[in-house]
Protein backbone atom coordinates (compact mmCIF):
# COMPACT_ATOMS: atom_id res chain seq x y z
CA UNK A 1 0.00 0.00 0.00
CA UNK A 2 2.17 3.25 -1.19
CA UNK A 3 1.71 5.85 -3.76
CA UNK A 4 4.39 6.75 -5.95
CA UNK A 5 5.60 9.86 -7.91
CA UNK A 6 5.97 10.33 -11.62
CA UNK A 7 7.81 12.35 -13.95
CA UNK A 8 5.31 14.92 -14.31
CA UNK A 9 6.63 15.95 -10.95
CA UNK A 10 7.56 19.74 -11.63
CA UNK A 11 9.73 19.68 -8.10
CA UNK A 12 7.37 22.29 -6.00
CA UNK A 13 8.14 20.83 -2.56
CA UNK A 14 4.96 21.52 -1.50
CA UNK A 15 4.42 17.62 -0.35
CA UNK A 16 7.80 16.60 1.32
CA UNK A 17 6.93 18.41 4.83
CA UNK A 18 3.47 17.14 4.53
CA UNK A 19 4.32 13.67 4.95
CA UNK A 20 3.39 12.23 8.14
CA UNK A 21 5.32 8.87 7.59
CA UNK A 22 8.94 10.87 6.32
CA UNK A 23 8.06 9.03 2.98
CA UNK A 24 8.93 11.60 0.38
CA UNK A 25 12.58 12.22 -0.74
CA UNK A 26 13.53 15.26 -3.33
CA UNK A 27 14.99 15.50 -6.88
CA UNK A 28 18.18 14.78 -4.68
CA UNK A 29 21.38 12.96 -6.62
CA UNK A 30 20.75 13.48 -10.17
CA UNK A 31 16.76 12.37 -9.42
CA UNK A 32 14.47 14.84 -12.36
CA UNK A 33 11.32 14.50 -9.56
CA UNK A 34 10.23 14.00 -6.26
CA UNK A 35 9.61 10.06 -5.12
CA UNK A 36 8.21 8.34 -2.75
CA UNK A 37 9.29 5.76 -0.68
CA UNK A 38 6.92 2.72 -0.92
CA UNK A 39 8.37 0.50 2.73
CA UNK A 40 7.85 4.25 4.35
CA UNK A 41 4.46 5.10 2.60
CA UNK A 42 1.51 4.81 4.75
CA UNK A 43 -0.98 6.39 2.16
CA UNK A 44 -1.73 8.71 5.03
CA UNK A 45 -3.48 5.86 6.78
CA UNK A 46 -4.71 6.81 10.72
CA UNK A 47 -3.25 9.85 10.02
CA UNK A 48 -5.18 12.02 7.94
CA UNK A 49 -8.76 11.52 5.94
CA UNK A 50 -6.99 12.14 2.76
CA UNK A 51 -3.38 10.93 1.51
CA UNK A 52 -1.46 14.69 1.85
CA UNK A 53 0.79 14.61 -0.63
CA UNK A 54 -2.14 14.34 -3.15
CA UNK A 55 -4.23 16.69 -1.99
CA UNK A 56 -1.89 19.43 -2.21
CA UNK A 57 0.10 18.59 -5.31
CA UNK A 58 -0.45 20.99 -7.92
CA UNK A 59 0.48 18.62 -10.71
CA UNK A 60 -2.69 16.34 -12.20
CA UNK A 61 -1.37 13.01 -13.08
CA UNK A 62 1.83 13.78 -10.78
CA UNK A 63 0.99 11.02 -7.92
CA UNK A 64 -0.53 7.60 -8.36
CA UNK A 65 -1.90 5.04 -6.14
CA UNK A 66 -0.58 1.13 -5.94
CA UNK A 67 -2.64 0.77 -8.73
CA UNK A 68 -0.91 3.10 -11.29
CA UNK A 69 -4.34 4.89 -11.42
CA UNK A 70 -3.75 9.19 -11.03
CA UNK A 71 -4.86 10.47 -7.96
CA UNK A 72 -5.31 13.79 -9.19
CA UNK A 73 -6.82 13.05 -13.25
CA UNK A 74 -6.61 15.04 -16.07
CA UNK A 75 -8.96 18.38 -15.37
CA UNK A 76 -9.16 17.77 -11.77
CA UNK A 77 -6.70 20.57 -10.83
CA UNK A 78 -7.27 22.91 -12.99
CA UNK A 79 -10.54 22.74 -14.39
CA UNK A 80 -9.11 22.81 -17.87
CA UNK A 81 -11.26 20.23 -20.00
CA UNK A 82 -8.43 17.73 -21.02
CA UNK A 83 -9.94 17.65 -24.65
CA UNK A 84 -9.75 21.58 -24.62
CA UNK A 85 -6.08 21.67 -23.60
CA UNK A 86 -5.09 19.19 -25.64
CA UNK A 87 -6.45 21.33 -28.56
CA UNK A 88 -5.13 24.72 -27.57
CA UNK A 89 -1.65 22.20 -27.25
CA UNK A 90 -1.96 21.20 -30.99
CA UNK A 91 -2.78 24.35 -32.25
CA UNK A 92 -0.11 25.89 -30.31
CA UNK A 93 2.17 23.17 -31.72
CA UNK A 94 1.12 23.43 -35.80
CA UNK A 95 1.91 27.05 -35.56
CA UNK B 1 31.11 44.93 -14.06
CA UNK B 2 29.73 47.97 -15.55
CA UNK B 3 27.60 49.74 -12.77
CA UNK B 4 24.43 52.01 -13.24
CA UNK B 5 25.53 55.36 -11.39
CA UNK B 6 23.26 57.99 -11.29
CA UNK B 7 22.35 60.53 -13.82
CA UNK B 8 24.95 58.49 -16.15
CA UNK B 9 23.78 56.45 -18.96
CA UNK B 10 25.14 52.88 -19.65
CA UNK B 11 23.76 52.80 -23.03
CA UNK B 12 27.43 52.31 -24.29
CA UNK B 13 27.40 49.10 -23.45
CA UNK B 14 25.96 46.32 -25.33
CA UNK B 15 24.28 44.62 -22.42
CA UNK B 16 22.59 47.97 -20.64
CA UNK B 17 19.39 47.34 -19.31
CA UNK B 18 16.63 49.49 -20.46
CA UNK B 19 16.46 52.51 -18.41
CA UNK B 20 13.17 53.47 -17.76
CA UNK B 21 12.13 56.92 -17.39
CA UNK B 22 9.70 59.90 -16.90
CA UNK B 23 9.48 63.23 -16.29
CA UNK B 24 10.96 64.29 -12.75
CA UNK B 25 8.22 66.78 -11.63
CA UNK B 26 5.30 65.11 -13.28
CA UNK B 27 6.15 61.32 -12.16
CA UNK B 28 7.65 62.73 -8.74
CA UNK B 29 7.04 65.09 -6.27
CA UNK B 30 4.19 66.83 -7.90
CA UNK B 31 3.20 62.88 -8.23
CA UNK B 32 -0.85 62.97 -6.00
CA UNK B 33 0.16 59.35 -5.24
CA UNK B 34 2.67 59.55 -2.30
CA UNK B 35 1.14 62.84 -1.45
CA UNK B 36 -1.63 61.71 -0.10
CA UNK B 37 -0.16 59.32 2.61
CA UNK B 38 0.73 60.37 6.47
CA UNK B 39 4.28 61.22 7.01
CA UNK B 40 4.77 57.98 8.63
CA UNK B 41 4.16 56.05 6.06
CA UNK B 42 5.75 58.25 2.97
CA UNK B 43 9.07 57.86 5.35
CA UNK B 44 9.07 54.31 4.96
CA UNK B 45 7.98 54.35 1.08
CA UNK B 46 10.17 56.81 0.04
CA UNK B 47 13.10 54.87 -0.95
CA UNK B 48 11.01 51.71 -2.18
CA UNK B 49 11.33 51.37 -5.74
CA UNK B 50 7.72 49.38 -6.31
CA UNK B 51 6.10 52.02 -4.11
CA UNK B 52 7.09 55.65 -4.98
CA UNK B 53 6.39 56.43 -8.86
CA UNK B 54 9.70 58.66 -8.07
CA UNK B 55 11.97 56.59 -6.47
CA UNK B 56 12.06 53.71 -9.59
CA UNK B 57 14.44 55.95 -11.07
CA UNK B 58 16.85 55.87 -8.28
CA UNK B 59 16.60 52.77 -6.52
CA UNK B 60 16.41 49.03 -7.35
CA UNK B 61 14.62 45.87 -6.19
CA UNK B 62 15.33 42.14 -6.36
CA UNK B 63 13.58 39.36 -5.84
CA UNK B 64 14.83 35.36 -4.79
CA UNK B 65 13.19 32.82 -5.67
CA UNK B 66 13.16 30.52 -2.80
CA UNK B 67 9.86 29.82 -2.13
CA UNK B 68 8.64 26.74 -4.23
CA UNK B 69 5.23 25.40 -2.89
CA UNK B 70 2.12 27.01 -3.17
CA UNK B 71 -1.18 26.24 -1.03
CA UNK B 72 -3.69 27.18 -3.45
CA UNK B 73 -4.55 27.38 -7.22
CA UNK B 74 -5.43 30.50 -9.18
CA UNK B 75 -7.01 30.52 -12.39
CA UNK B 76 -4.25 32.36 -14.33
CA UNK B 77 -1.10 30.68 -13.21
CA UNK B 78 0.51 27.30 -14.11
CA UNK B 79 2.82 25.80 -11.92
CA UNK B 80 4.51 23.65 -14.54
CA UNK B 81 5.45 26.55 -16.66
CA UNK B 82 9.32 27.94 -16.11
CA UNK B 83 10.32 29.69 -19.03
CA UNK B 84 13.02 31.55 -19.66
CA UNK B 85 10.82 34.37 -21.69
CA UNK B 86 8.24 34.97 -19.45
CA UNK B 87 7.12 37.84 -17.82
CA UNK B 88 4.26 37.25 -15.71
CA UNK B 89 4.60 37.36 -11.93
CA UNK B 90 5.38 33.96 -9.90
CA UNK B 91 7.31 32.93 -12.97
CA UNK B 92 10.86 31.98 -12.64
CA UNK B 93 13.87 29.83 -13.57
CA UNK B 94 15.97 28.96 -10.87
CA UNK B 95 15.39 27.77 -7.36
CA UNK B 96 17.43 28.94 -4.82
CA UNK B 97 18.42 27.45 -1.16
CA UNK B 98 18.26 29.85 1.46
CA UNK B 99 21.92 30.12 2.40
CA UNK B 100 22.22 30.69 -2.37
CA UNK B 101 20.16 33.09 -1.87
CA UNK B 102 21.51 35.35 0.71
CA UNK B 103 24.98 35.07 -1.51
CA UNK B 104 22.79 36.02 -4.43
CA UNK B 105 21.69 39.30 -2.43
CA UNK B 106 24.81 40.28 -0.83
CA UNK B 107 26.59 39.42 -4.42
CA UNK B 108 23.86 42.17 -6.20
CA UNK B 109 23.67 44.41 -3.02
CA UNK B 110 27.65 44.88 -3.35
CA UNK B 111 27.67 45.49 -7.15
CA UNK B 112 24.32 47.49 -7.54
CA UNK B 113 24.55 49.67 -4.93
CA UNK B 114 21.01 51.32 -5.90
CA UNK B 115 19.48 47.78 -4.74
CA UNK B 116 17.98 48.90 -1.63
CA UNK B 117 14.71 46.15 -1.67
CA UNK B 118 14.66 42.15 -1.49
CA UNK B 119 11.18 40.73 -1.80
CA UNK B 120 10.65 36.94 -1.67
CA UNK B 121 7.17 36.59 -4.04
CA UNK B 122 7.42 32.62 -5.37
CA UNK B 123 7.27 30.68 -7.60
CA UNK B 124 5.07 29.47 -5.01
CA UNK B 125 3.92 31.33 -1.94
CA UNK B 126 6.35 32.42 0.80
CA UNK B 127 4.25 31.56 3.66
CA UNK B 128 3.47 28.21 2.30
CA UNK B 129 7.17 27.97 2.70
CA UNK B 130 7.92 29.52 6.09
CA UNK B 131 11.66 27.75 6.86
CA UNK B 132 12.86 28.64 3.49
CA UNK B 133 11.81 32.29 3.44
CA UNK B 134 12.05 33.10 7.24
CA UNK B 135 15.67 31.50 6.70
CA UNK B 136 16.58 34.24 4.15
CA UNK B 137 15.05 36.66 6.14
CA UNK B 138 17.08 36.01 9.15
CA UNK B 139 20.17 35.76 7.55
CA UNK B 140 19.70 38.97 5.45
CA UNK B 141 18.69 41.11 9.04
CA UNK B 142 21.82 39.61 10.05
CA UNK B 143 24.20 40.01 7.55
CA UNK B 144 22.77 43.23 5.08
CA UNK B 145 21.31 45.29 7.76
CA UNK B 146 20.86 47.90 5.58
CA UNK B 147 18.35 46.26 2.43
CA UNK B 148 14.88 46.11 3.05
CA UNK B 149 12.67 43.03 2.97
CA UNK B 150 9.52 42.10 1.56
CA UNK B 151 7.19 39.93 0.75
CA UNK B 152 4.38 38.77 -1.56
CA UNK B 153 2.03 36.79 0.18
CA UNK B 154 -2.09 34.98 -1.48
CA UNK B 155 -2.93 35.27 1.90
CA UNK B 156 -4.08 31.47 3.22
CA UNK B 157 -1.23 31.22 5.97
CA UNK B 158 -0.78 35.11 7.05
CA UNK B 159 -2.76 35.12 10.26
CA UNK B 160 -0.21 32.21 11.45
CA UNK B 161 2.56 33.55 10.28
CA UNK B 162 2.61 37.40 10.99
CA UNK B 163 3.76 36.82 14.41
CA UNK B 164 7.05 35.43 12.49
CA UNK B 165 6.75 38.18 10.34
CA UNK B 166 6.95 40.82 12.95
CA UNK B 167 9.81 39.17 14.22
CA UNK B 168 12.12 39.61 11.65
CA UNK B 169 11.05 43.23 11.44
CA UNK B 170 9.68 43.24 7.71
CA UNK B 171 7.39 46.51 7.03
CA UNK B 172 6.40 45.54 3.66
CA UNK B 173 4.07 42.93 2.98
CA UNK B 174 1.76 42.81 -0.47
CA UNK B 175 -1.55 40.30 -0.40
CA UNK B 176 -2.69 39.46 -3.49
CA UNK B 177 -6.98 39.86 -3.11
CA UNK B 178 -8.80 39.62 -6.35
CA UNK B 179 -12.52 39.40 -4.72
CA UNK B 180 -14.18 39.26 -1.02
CA UNK B 181 -17.29 37.53 -2.73
CA UNK B 182 -16.70 33.29 -2.44
CA UNK B 183 -18.77 33.26 -5.70
CA UNK B 184 -16.49 35.10 -7.27
CA UNK B 185 -13.95 33.82 -5.49
CA UNK B 186 -14.76 30.29 -7.07
CA UNK B 187 -14.16 31.69 -10.58
CA UNK B 188 -10.49 32.24 -9.92
CA UNK B 189 -9.52 29.62 -7.25
CA UNK B 190 -10.23 26.04 -8.41
CA UNK B 191 -8.98 24.73 -4.71
CA UNK B 192 -7.06 25.75 -1.58
CA UNK B 193 -5.32 23.23 0.45
CA UNK B 194 -6.71 24.16 4.20
CA UNK B 195 -5.89 22.11 7.15
CA UNK B 196 -4.61 19.19 5.27
CA UNK B 197 -7.69 18.85 2.69
CA UNK B 198 -8.27 20.57 -0.64
CA UNK B 199 -10.98 22.25 -0.31
CA UNK B 200 -12.99 23.04 -3.87
CA UNK B 201 -14.95 25.82 -5.23
CA UNK B 202 -17.00 28.55 -3.32
CA UNK B 203 -16.00 26.89 0.49
CA UNK B 204 -12.22 27.08 -0.45
CA UNK B 205 -12.63 30.52 -1.73
CA UNK B 206 -14.48 31.80 1.12
CA UNK B 207 -11.88 30.75 3.87
CA UNK B 208 -9.31 32.43 1.39
CA UNK B 209 -10.76 35.46 1.65
CA UNK B 210 -11.55 35.16 5.10
CA UNK B 211 -7.83 34.47 6.05
CA UNK B 212 -6.57 37.80 4.01
CA UNK B 213 -9.07 39.61 5.32
CA UNK B 214 -7.88 38.25 9.11
CA UNK B 215 -4.07 39.23 7.58
CA UNK B 216 -4.64 42.69 6.37
CA UNK B 217 -6.21 43.26 9.60
CA UNK B 218 -3.66 41.69 12.01
CA UNK B 219 -0.36 43.50 10.07
CA UNK B 220 -2.04 46.48 10.56
CA UNK B 221 -2.29 46.18 14.25
CA UNK B 222 0.97 45.58 14.07
CA UNK B 223 2.47 48.57 12.36
CA UNK B 224 3.13 46.84 9.29
CA UNK B 225 2.74 48.37 5.68
CA UNK B 226 0.48 46.42 3.67
CA UNK B 227 0.02 46.79 -0.06
CA UNK B 228 -2.84 44.78 -1.81
CA UNK B 229 -2.27 43.34 -5.66
CA UNK B 230 -5.08 42.73 -7.56
CA UNK B 231 -5.57 40.85 -10.91
CA UNK B 232 -8.16 43.03 -13.21
CA UNK B 233 -10.40 39.95 -14.97
CA UNK B 234 -12.35 41.31 -17.25
CA UNK B 235 -16.20 39.94 -16.83
CA UNK B 236 -15.22 38.01 -13.65
CA UNK B 237 -14.19 40.78 -11.39
CA UNK B 238 -13.42 43.77 -12.77
CA UNK B 239 -16.27 45.23 -11.27
CA UNK B 240 -15.94 44.38 -8.04
CA UNK B 241 -12.64 45.28 -7.53
CA UNK B 242 -14.04 49.04 -7.09
CA UNK B 243 -15.66 47.04 -3.64
CA UNK B 244 -12.42 45.64 -3.11
CA UNK B 245 -10.68 48.60 -3.39
CA UNK B 246 -12.54 50.43 -0.78
CA UNK B 247 -12.62 47.53 1.91
CA UNK B 248 -8.57 47.26 2.01
CA UNK B 249 -8.42 51.13 1.85
CA UNK B 250 -10.72 51.00 5.16
CA UNK B 251 -8.73 48.59 7.15
CA UNK B 252 -5.65 50.60 6.54
CA UNK B 253 -3.80 49.21 3.52
CA UNK B 254 -1.61 52.05 1.80
CA UNK B 255 -1.85 50.86 -1.46
CA UNK B 256 -3.54 49.06 -4.39
CA UNK B 257 -2.33 48.24 -6.98
CA UNK B 258 -4.29 46.80 -9.93
CA UNK B 259 -2.59 44.47 -12.93
CA UNK B 260 -4.04 43.38 -16.04
CA UNK B 261 -4.39 39.61 -16.42
CA UNK B 262 -2.13 38.17 -18.42
CA UNK B 263 -3.43 35.03 -20.41
CA UNK B 264 -2.35 33.49 -23.24
CA UNK B 265 -3.13 29.48 -24.62
CA UNK B 266 0.78 28.68 -24.62
CA UNK B 267 1.04 29.54 -20.79
CA UNK B 268 -1.61 26.41 -20.23
CA UNK B 269 -3.13 28.14 -17.61
CA UNK B 270 -7.25 27.99 -17.46
CA UNK B 271 -7.47 31.43 -18.34
CA UNK B 272 -5.29 31.01 -21.24
CA UNK B 273 -6.85 27.91 -22.51
CA UNK B 274 -10.16 28.85 -22.16
CA UNK B 275 -9.87 32.03 -23.89
CA UNK B 276 -10.94 34.54 -21.02
CA UNK B 277 -9.10 37.68 -22.20
CA UNK B 278 -7.18 40.36 -20.42
CA UNK B 279 -8.34 44.04 -20.06
CA UNK B 280 -7.21 46.64 -23.06
CA UNK B 281 -5.26 49.76 -21.57
CA UNK B 282 -7.88 51.82 -21.70
CA UNK B 283 -10.37 49.48 -19.48
CA UNK B 284 -7.28 49.06 -16.79
CA UNK B 285 -6.68 52.92 -16.37
CA UNK B 286 -10.81 53.08 -16.37
CA UNK B 287 -10.59 50.50 -13.34
CA UNK B 288 -7.62 52.37 -11.63
CA UNK B 289 -9.40 55.82 -12.33
CA UNK B 290 -12.26 54.27 -10.54
CA UNK B 291 -10.49 53.06 -7.63
CA UNK B 292 -7.52 55.60 -7.10
CA UNK B 293 -11.05 57.87 -5.78
CA UNK B 294 -10.58 55.70 -2.60
CA UNK B 295 -7.18 55.19 -2.18
CA UNK B 296 -3.33 55.65 -3.34
CA UNK B 297 -3.42 53.88 -6.30
CA UNK B 298 0.33 52.61 -8.36
CA UNK B 299 0.22 52.83 -11.72
CA UNK B 300 4.22 52.63 -12.20
CA UNK B 301 3.77 48.61 -11.64
CA UNK B 302 5.61 46.29 -14.30
CA UNK B 303 4.98 43.17 -13.17
CA UNK B 304 8.20 42.03 -12.97
CA UNK B 305 9.49 38.67 -12.78
CA UNK B 306 9.91 37.02 -9.38
CA UNK B 307 13.40 36.64 -9.50
CA UNK B 308 14.19 39.86 -10.89
CA UNK B 309 17.01 42.08 -10.81
CA UNK B 310 17.29 45.51 -11.16
CA UNK B 311 15.60 48.72 -11.79
CA UNK B 312 12.08 48.67 -12.38
CA UNK B 313 11.72 47.54 -16.25
CA UNK B 314 15.08 46.19 -16.00
CA UNK B 315 16.37 42.55 -15.54
CA UNK B 316 19.99 41.94 -14.86
CA UNK B 317 19.55 38.66 -13.62
CA UNK B 318 21.81 37.02 -16.27
CA UNK B 319 25.07 38.90 -14.36
CA UNK B 320 24.33 37.10 -11.00
CA UNK B 321 23.84 33.31 -11.96
CA UNK B 322 24.79 30.69 -9.44
CA UNK B 323 28.08 29.75 -11.10
CA UNK B 324 28.95 33.70 -11.50
CA UNK B 325 28.45 34.27 -7.93
CA UNK B 326 30.16 31.77 -6.65
CA UNK B 327 33.17 33.08 -8.05
CA UNK B 328 32.63 36.61 -6.25
CA UNK B 329 34.80 37.87 -3.35
CA UNK B 330 32.26 40.38 -1.43
CA UNK B 331 33.42 42.29 1.59
CA UNK B 332 30.12 43.16 2.22
CA UNK B 333 31.45 45.81 5.40
CA UNK B 334 32.86 47.96 2.22
CA UNK B 335 30.34 47.41 0.36
CA UNK B 336 27.88 48.81 2.35
CA UNK B 337 29.98 51.81 2.82
CA UNK B 338 29.69 52.23 -0.76
CA UNK B 339 25.69 52.13 -0.58
CA UNK B 340 25.79 54.54 1.88
CA UNK B 341 27.69 57.54 -0.39
CA UNK B 342 25.51 56.06 -3.41
CA UNK B 343 22.25 56.45 -1.26
CA UNK B 344 23.50 59.62 -0.04
CA UNK B 345 24.40 60.67 -3.41
CA UNK B 346 20.94 60.06 -4.99
CA UNK B 347 19.26 61.80 -1.90
CA UNK B 348 20.88 64.69 -2.93
CA UNK B 349 20.07 64.75 -6.25
CA UNK B 350 16.22 63.94 -5.19
CA UNK B 351 16.21 67.02 -2.99
CA UNK B 352 17.88 68.90 -5.65
CA UNK B 353 14.67 67.64 -8.06
CA UNK B 354 12.07 68.36 -5.53
CA UNK B 355 13.20 71.97 -4.91
CA UNK B 356 13.67 72.64 -9.11
CA UNK B 357 9.93 71.55 -9.14
CA UNK B 358 9.21 73.27 -6.40
CA UNK B 359 10.63 76.40 -7.92
CA UNK B 360 9.11 75.99 -11.37
CA UNK B 361 5.55 77.46 -12.29
CA UNK B 362 3.38 74.66 -9.73
CA UNK B 363 1.29 74.32 -13.25
CA UNK B 364 2.42 74.88 -16.61
CA UNK B 365 -1.01 74.94 -18.15
CA UNK B 366 -3.09 76.88 -15.30
CA UNK B 367 -3.73 79.35 -17.56
CA UNK B 368 -5.77 77.70 -19.67
CA UNK B 369 -9.73 77.81 -19.63
CA UNK B 370 -10.54 75.40 -17.43
CA UNK B 371 -13.10 72.96 -18.97
CA UNK B 372 -10.55 71.63 -21.46
CA UNK B 373 -10.64 68.69 -21.89
CA UNK B 374 -8.10 66.41 -20.89
CA UNK B 375 -5.82 64.29 -23.67
CA UNK B 376 -3.78 61.04 -23.03
CA UNK B 377 -0.44 61.23 -24.86
CA UNK B 378 2.32 58.41 -25.30
CA UNK B 379 5.94 59.65 -24.88
CA UNK B 380 8.93 57.46 -26.30
CA UNK B 381 11.66 58.05 -23.58
CA UNK B 382 15.20 55.83 -22.41
CA UNK B 383 15.16 57.93 -18.84
CA UNK B 384 16.63 60.77 -17.69
CA UNK B 385 12.87 62.57 -18.16
CA UNK B 386 13.57 62.99 -21.60
CA UNK B 387 11.99 62.94 -25.18
CA UNK B 388 14.90 60.85 -26.53
CA UNK B 389 13.80 57.63 -28.39
CA UNK B 390 12.65 56.83 -31.59
CA UNK B 391 9.24 55.49 -31.98
CA UNK B 392 10.24 52.16 -33.32
CA UNK B 393 12.83 51.20 -30.67
CA UNK B 394 10.62 51.89 -27.96
CA UNK B 395 9.93 49.13 -25.74
CA UNK B 396 6.85 51.16 -24.10
CA UNK B 397 5.41 54.09 -23.86
CA UNK B 398 5.26 56.52 -20.91
CA UNK B 399 1.33 57.97 -21.13
CA UNK B 400 0.78 61.21 -19.23
CA UNK B 401 -1.96 63.02 -19.11
CA UNK B 402 -2.40 66.97 -20.07
CA UNK B 403 -5.30 69.07 -18.78
CA UNK B 404 -5.84 72.18 -17.26
CA UNK B 405 -5.13 70.96 -14.39
CA UNK B 406 -1.63 70.54 -15.40
CA UNK B 407 0.39 66.58 -16.25
CA UNK B 408 0.01 64.09 -14.85
CA UNK B 409 1.77 60.44 -15.19
CA UNK B 410 -0.93 57.44 -16.25
CA UNK B 411 1.15 54.07 -16.50
CA UNK B 412 3.21 52.07 -19.21
CA UNK B 413 1.90 50.77 -22.34
CA UNK B 414 4.28 48.47 -23.65
CA UNK B 415 4.85 48.38 -27.33
CA UNK B 416 6.02 45.55 -29.67
CA UNK B 417 9.10 46.59 -31.19
CA UNK B 418 9.04 46.41 -35.03
CA UNK B 419 12.18 48.60 -35.80
CA UNK B 420 15.30 46.09 -35.97
CA UNK B 421 17.94 48.85 -35.75
CA UNK B 422 18.40 51.12 -38.72
CA UNK B 423 16.52 54.27 -39.17
CA UNK B 424 14.70 53.47 -42.22
CA UNK B 425 11.66 51.77 -40.17
CA UNK B 426 9.81 50.39 -43.08
CA UNK B 427 8.61 46.83 -42.40
CA UNK B 428 7.56 44.56 -39.87
CA UNK B 429 3.80 46.44 -40.52
CA UNK B 430 1.71 44.02 -37.88
CA UNK B 431 3.88 44.31 -35.16
CA UNK B 432 3.18 48.23 -35.69
CA UNK B 433 -0.80 47.72 -35.73
CA UNK B 434 -0.06 45.66 -32.31
CA UNK B 435 2.05 48.89 -31.13
CA UNK B 436 -1.13 51.19 -32.39
CA UNK B 437 -3.43 49.33 -30.48
CA UNK B 438 -1.84 49.68 -27.25
CA UNK B 439 -1.52 53.22 -27.32
CA UNK B 440 -5.29 53.13 -28.13
CA UNK B 441 -6.95 56.01 -25.92
CA UNK B 442 -3.84 58.40 -26.58
CA UNK B 443 -4.43 61.07 -29.13
CA UNK B 444 -0.82 61.97 -29.55
CA UNK B 445 2.52 60.31 -29.47
CA UNK B 446 5.70 62.04 -28.58
CA UNK B 447 9.29 60.58 -29.48
CA UNK B 448 12.80 62.19 -31.42
CA UNK B 449 11.53 60.35 -34.60
CA UNK B 450 8.96 58.52 -36.39
CA UNK B 451 9.41 56.78 -39.68
CA UNK B 452 6.96 57.70 -42.48
CA UNK B 453 4.67 54.49 -42.77
CA UNK B 454 3.92 54.51 -39.21
CA UNK B 455 3.19 58.05 -39.22
CA UNK B 456 0.92 57.46 -41.84
CA UNK B 457 -0.64 54.55 -40.05
CA UNK B 458 -0.40 56.58 -36.44
CA UNK B 459 -2.24 59.63 -37.81
CA UNK B 460 -4.98 57.11 -39.62
CA UNK B 461 -5.33 55.64 -36.06
CA UNK B 462 -5.62 58.98 -34.61
CA UNK B 463 -3.23 58.83 -32.72
CA UNK B 464 -0.74 62.38 -33.96
CA UNK B 465 2.97 61.78 -33.96
CA UNK B 466 5.02 64.39 -32.75
CA UNK B 467 8.96 64.37 -33.74
CA UNK B 468 9.56 68.18 -32.47
CA UNK B 469 10.59 67.63 -29.26
CA UNK B 470 13.56 65.54 -29.53
CA UNK B 471 16.13 65.83 -26.51
CA UNK B 472 13.80 67.97 -24.30
CA UNK B 473 12.00 67.37 -21.08
CA UNK B 474 9.13 65.49 -21.39
CA UNK B 475 6.67 67.61 -19.22
CA UNK B 476 7.66 70.10 -21.71
CA UNK B 477 7.14 68.43 -24.77
CA UNK B 478 3.23 67.36 -23.12
CA UNK B 479 2.62 71.23 -22.46
CA UNK B 480 3.97 72.09 -25.68
CA UNK B 481 1.55 69.28 -27.58
CA UNK B 482 -1.66 70.10 -25.32
CA UNK B 483 -0.91 74.18 -25.95
CA UNK B 484 -0.46 73.29 -30.08
CA UNK B 485 -4.05 71.21 -29.76
CA UNK B 486 -5.64 73.77 -28.02
CA UNK B 487 -4.55 76.66 -30.22
CA UNK B 488 -5.83 74.72 -33.21
CA UNK B 489 -8.87 74.05 -31.45
CA UNK B 490 -8.38 70.61 -31.26
CA UNK B 491 -9.51 70.52 -27.39
CA UNK B 492 -13.01 71.65 -28.41
CA UNK B 493 -13.86 69.13 -30.37
CA UNK B 494 -15.40 66.15 -28.53
CA UNK B 495 -13.70 63.20 -28.00
CA UNK B 496 -14.85 59.24 -27.80
CA UNK B 497 -11.36 58.33 -26.52
CA UNK B 498 -11.95 60.70 -23.63
CA UNK B 499 -11.12 58.26 -20.73
CA UNK B 500 -12.80 60.14 -17.33
S1 LIG C 1 0.41 9.20 0.98
FE1 LIG C 1 0.89 10.12 2.94
S2 LIG C 1 2.45 8.77 3.76
FE2 LIG C 1 2.38 8.30 1.59
S3 LIG C 1 3.89 9.65 0.69
FE3 LIG C 1 1.94 10.73 0.57
S4 LIG C 1 1.95 12.00 2.38
FE4 LIG C 1 3.52 10.42 2.73
S1 LIG D 1 3.59 18.31 -4.74
FE1 LIG D 1 3.51 17.16 -6.67
S2 LIG D 1 4.68 18.40 -8.10
FE2 LIG D 1 5.17 19.16 -6.06
S3 LIG D 1 7.02 18.04 -5.50
FE3 LIG D 1 5.31 16.88 -4.70
S4 LIG D 1 4.80 15.41 -6.32
FE4 LIG D 1 6.11 16.94 -7.23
Amino acid sequence: MALSINDACVNCWACLPLCPSDAITANLDGATHFAIDAKKCTECDGDYASPQCASICPIEGAILDAGGEALNPPGSLTGIPPELLEQAMAEIQAR
Amino acid sequence: MELKVLGQSNSGSAAAPTESGCSKSACGSTSDQMDQLPESIREKVKNHPCYSEEAHHYYARMHVAVAPACNIQCHYCNRKYDCANESRPGVVSELLSPDQAVKKVMAVAANIPQMTVLGVAGPGDPLANPERTFETFRQLTEKAPDIKLCVSTNGLSLPEQVEELSKHNIDHVTITINCVDPEIGAKIYPWVFWQNRRIRGAKGAKILIEQQQKGLEMLIERGILVKVNSVMIPGVNDKHLVEVSKIVKSKGAFLHNVMPLIAEAEHGTFYGVMGQRGPNAKELSALQDECAGDMNMMRHCRQCRADAVGLLGEDRGAEFTLDKIEGMEIDYAAAMEKRAEVHAQIEAHRAEQAAEAAAEDANPLGDLPADLRPVLMAVATQGQGIVNQHFGHAKEFLVYEASPAGVRFIGHRKAEQYCSGDDTCGEGESTLDITIRSLEGCEAVICSKVGYSPWEKLEAAGIIPNGEYAMEPIEDAVVGVYRGMYESGALSEASGQLIA
